[in-house]
């Protein structure tokens, strides 16, 4: 039956391991923030499933998944890849606010990107909750470093002074987006997961069992998106 | 798959087979074109899932339009036609200046001076009352900024006399203007096409704008800054227009006000909308299953219908955006003709992802995020435990018919709607019209007949034209609109005679080219 299932874009990954030991499953709210064009959803899908595919420009929000194993938990993001256009700004607090990572692209070859994703920063500052969220600075397209506008110290130099992570990294390639998502694994679980109701676990649905259904839903109590 | 089983759970499921039965007594089997709406074949047998009644909004305008028409624009007229030579004729100092402007990189880069723009067959501009570029289909915003402004100064120079500018005609080209304030949008048309079928074009247009932004967010803009630059805020969405103009060239269904199914045997689509129907939620207005721009079924809460232009407006944004295709997507959306104030929030995601099914669901609620996405696993795993997916899919393969099938000798194509459910149906175009530039002759004769139809002074119940290439037909009763593209060597006494075949035919596979039984939650 269940393997009826068509895949659902986004859904669970099935991970079959062979468990010797229960481990824990946390769940992670991951948001992209950057100007159109930058390759947020690029990075996303990479993360999501390693793939490469040139998509049209994000229309409101896409929502993926990824899961990443790490020695003694596993943490599954819940991916909300925001759309750069400035019409649908108006919506984007919904996806930031209570994110346990945000991620805040441009691109390396448009310095307006650059300057954007700052105003990008004192949007989410004023929502911070110090130690709530881990903050990240990513410079795409460094395969484009002929055309380079933004350099490695620009961005180091911002991350520095605001205390942000900082990586470059080139969703086309497939350069360091392997290590970014491992390294926010990490950081995220450092800093949040050890906290009191830092991460929530997340519990996989049991898709056959349609009567428990509407009583169980795991979905309703913790993640309401936005406030 | 197993025909008997998802059957017999419709019946025991929905418990309407019973007066579903009673009611196909009484739609003949042979239906005349006098037959009266709501017989008609394909008519819904319990209620419609779209409205029909125009809006508001439109009433009025057409009122006004009215109103416009008695107000004599002679004077104006002769003014304008030396202005128009600015807009459609020689070059201008203006446009020569633009000669040498160099363009960035942008596909639709055209030089606005050259014969080639000139001679496109249908320029859109949209601007704000203040005359500021908001859109052009051809060329840059940036280029035409001082036509635009000619444009904007012909409505303001007519409007100051109390009067509407709604048209120009000269040198085989019509200039029609819509104004719907805070925009103005002009259309410069070299077809064939009656005023009155452009401005339902630009109507069209208005509306993609309206769904992206919301009329009260329009207003608010441009009250608070008059010369607000729109690009800003469409930046990106171009694309929408353009498809959505390329669709009123080529799609039936926006000259028709109607949307086309994908033929489904009537026991699949039944558990496809039993399966839709319950995985609702509290907020959930719409569930919509599309294949590609057909529509498989749609479940809508009772007392809330859907536009056909709002559902238009779906198909062109799902069909224009790949990202979709990448997870799930959640966007604001506003359906103009439901309520022009406000987003609803859509959950939109195909079935798989290589796959044409794409799912929609429509919530009131921005936070409604989860609870959609659980309508759709619901939704999925009904669909399976009744494996009416697997007859989807296989109907998938099939999407459309040869028009041999209707067995009427020198027919070639027709366009058949039934007005009481807002559907039509349509085969697969033949041999003959198989590159682009036949499909869009063929849709410009339909479009003719169409206007000729509805023409707003002298509408017509039926119309028949001959000419060397084909012979066509159309007819509209209270119950369809017709028509017919016959070959040159096709009479009218035939054509005549194939109405009553045609129509039996449809009858006959109404169920599985229709949506006979709409649900809602
Ligand atoms: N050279 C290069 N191109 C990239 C890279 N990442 C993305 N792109 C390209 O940049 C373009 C935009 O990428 P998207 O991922 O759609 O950008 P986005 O940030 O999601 O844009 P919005 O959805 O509009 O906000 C696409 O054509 C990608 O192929 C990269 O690392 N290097
Ligand atoms: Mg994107």
């Amino acid at each position: 039956m269940e393997d009826n299932l068509p895949a659902v874009p986004g859904g669970a990954q099935r991970h079959s391991v062979t468990l010797t030991r229960p481990v824990q499953t946390l769940r992670v709210k991951m948001v992209l923030l950057g100007s159109s064009g930058v390759g947020k959803s690029s990075l996303a899908l990479r993360f999501s499933k390693n793939e490469l595919r040139s998509t049209s420009p994000t229309v409101g929000c896409a929502y993926l998944t990824s899961v990443v194993h790490l020695s003694d938990v596993t943490l599954r993001f819940e991916i909300w890849d925001t759309a750069g256009q400035e019409k649908y700004h108006s919506v984007t607090p919904l996806y930031y606010r209570g994110a346990h990572a945000a991620l805040l692209v441009y691109d390396i070859s448009k310095r307006e990107t650059f300057i954007r994703a700052q105003l990008w920063l004192k949007e989410l500052e004023k929502q911070y909750i110090p130690g709530s969220t881990v903050i990240w600075l990513v410079g795409n397209k460094c395969d484009l470093d002929q055309d380079r506008q933004v350099s490695v110290q620009d961005g180091l130099g911002l991350a520095n002074e605001r205390g942000l992570f900082f990586t470059e990294t080139s969703a086309l390639s497939g350069d360091q987006v392997n290590e970014l998502l491992l390294a926010i694994a990490h950081r995220v679980y450092e800093c949040i997961g050890v906290q009191q109701g830092g991460l929530s676990e997340w519990q996989e649905m049991p898709l056959v069992n349609v009567h428990h259904r509407h009583t169980f839903n795991p979905f309703a109590s913790c993640c309401k998106v936005g406030p | 798959m197993d025909g008997e089983a998802p059957r017999a759970a419709v019946s025991w499921e929905n418990g309407t087979l019973a007066p579903i039965d009673r009611l196909r007594l009484e739609r003949a089997d042979s239906p005349t074109p006098g037959l009266v709406e709501g017989t008609e074949p394909g008519a819904g047998q319990k209620s419609a899932m779209f409205v029909h009644a125009q809006s508001f909004e439109d009433l009025t305008s057409e009122a006004e339009e009215e109103a416009r028409r008695e107000a004599d624009l002679d004077k104006s007229e002769g003014e304008c036609s030396e202005e128009l030579k600015l807009l459609v004729g020689e070059k201008t100092i203006e446009e020569q200046r633009n000669d040498n402007f160099s363009i960035e990189d942008r596909s639709k880069e055209e030089d606005v001076s050259s014969e080639a723009w000139r001679s496109h067959r249908k320029h859109v501009f949209v601007l704000s009352e203040a005359g500021k570029p908001i859109y052009t289909r051809y060329g840059t915003e940036e280029a035409l900024s001082s036509t635009m402004g000619v444009m904007m100064a012909l409505v303001s120079f007519v409007e100051a006399e109390k009067n509407i500018i709604r048209s120009i005609h000269a040198d085989g080209c019509k200039v029609v203007f819509l104004t719907k304030s805070p925009l103005v949008l002009v259309g410069v048309s070299r077809t064939c096409q009656s005023d009155k079928e452009l401005m339902r074009e630009l109507q069209y247009i208005y509306y993609q704008i309206v769904s992206l932004l919301t009329l009260t967010q329009l207003n608010h803009i441009f009250q608070h800054k008059q010369n607000y630059d729109l690009r800003r805020l469409l930046a990106g969405s171009e694309y929408l227009t353009d498809n959505l103009l390329h669709r009123l060239d080529r799609d039936p269904g926006l000259l028709l006000s109607a949307v086309t199914c994908l033929p489904l045997a009537s026991s699949a689509r039944d558990v496809v909308s039993t399966s839709l129907q319950a995985a609702k939620a509290k907020n959930l207005v719409f569930s919509i299953l599309v294949a590609g721009d057909r529509l498989v079924t749609l479940v809508r809460k009772k007392d809330q219908f859907l536009h056909h232009i709002d559902l238009h407006l779906v198909f062109n944004l799902v069909g224009s955006s790949s990202s979709f295709r990448e997870g799930e997507g959640w966007t604001p959306i506003c359906l103009p003709k439901f309520n022009t104030a406000g987003f609803f929030h859509a959950h939109i995601s195909y079935l798989e992802p290589a796959s044409e099914l794409c799912l929609i669901l429509v919530s009131t609620d921005r936070e409604d995020f989860f609870n959609m996405s659980d309508c759709k696993q619901r939704f999925l795993e009904r669909l399976n435990k009744r494996s009416a997916y697997q007859a989807l899919k296989e109907a998938l393969k099939c999407p459309s018919y040869s028009v041999a099938q209707v067995g009427i000798p020198e027919l070639r194509h027709f366009l058949y709607k039934s007005k009481s459910s807002g559907l039509y149906t349509s085969p697969e175009f033949p041999f003959v019209y198989q590159s682009d530039e036949e499909q869009e002759r063929l849709m410009g004769l339909y479009q003719d007949l169409h206007s000729r139809l509805h023409h707003p002074n002298r509408p017509l119940r039926s119309f028949y034209r001959c000419t060397a290439t084909e012979n066509l037909l159309a007819w509209v009763t209270s119950g369809f609109e017709l028509y017919l593209c016959f070959s040159p060597l096709g009479t009218k006494a035939l054509a005549v005679s194939a109405v009553t075949k045609l129509l039996k035919w449809i009858r006959k596979e109404e169920d599985r080219l229709f949506i006979l039984s709409p649900l809602t939650y």
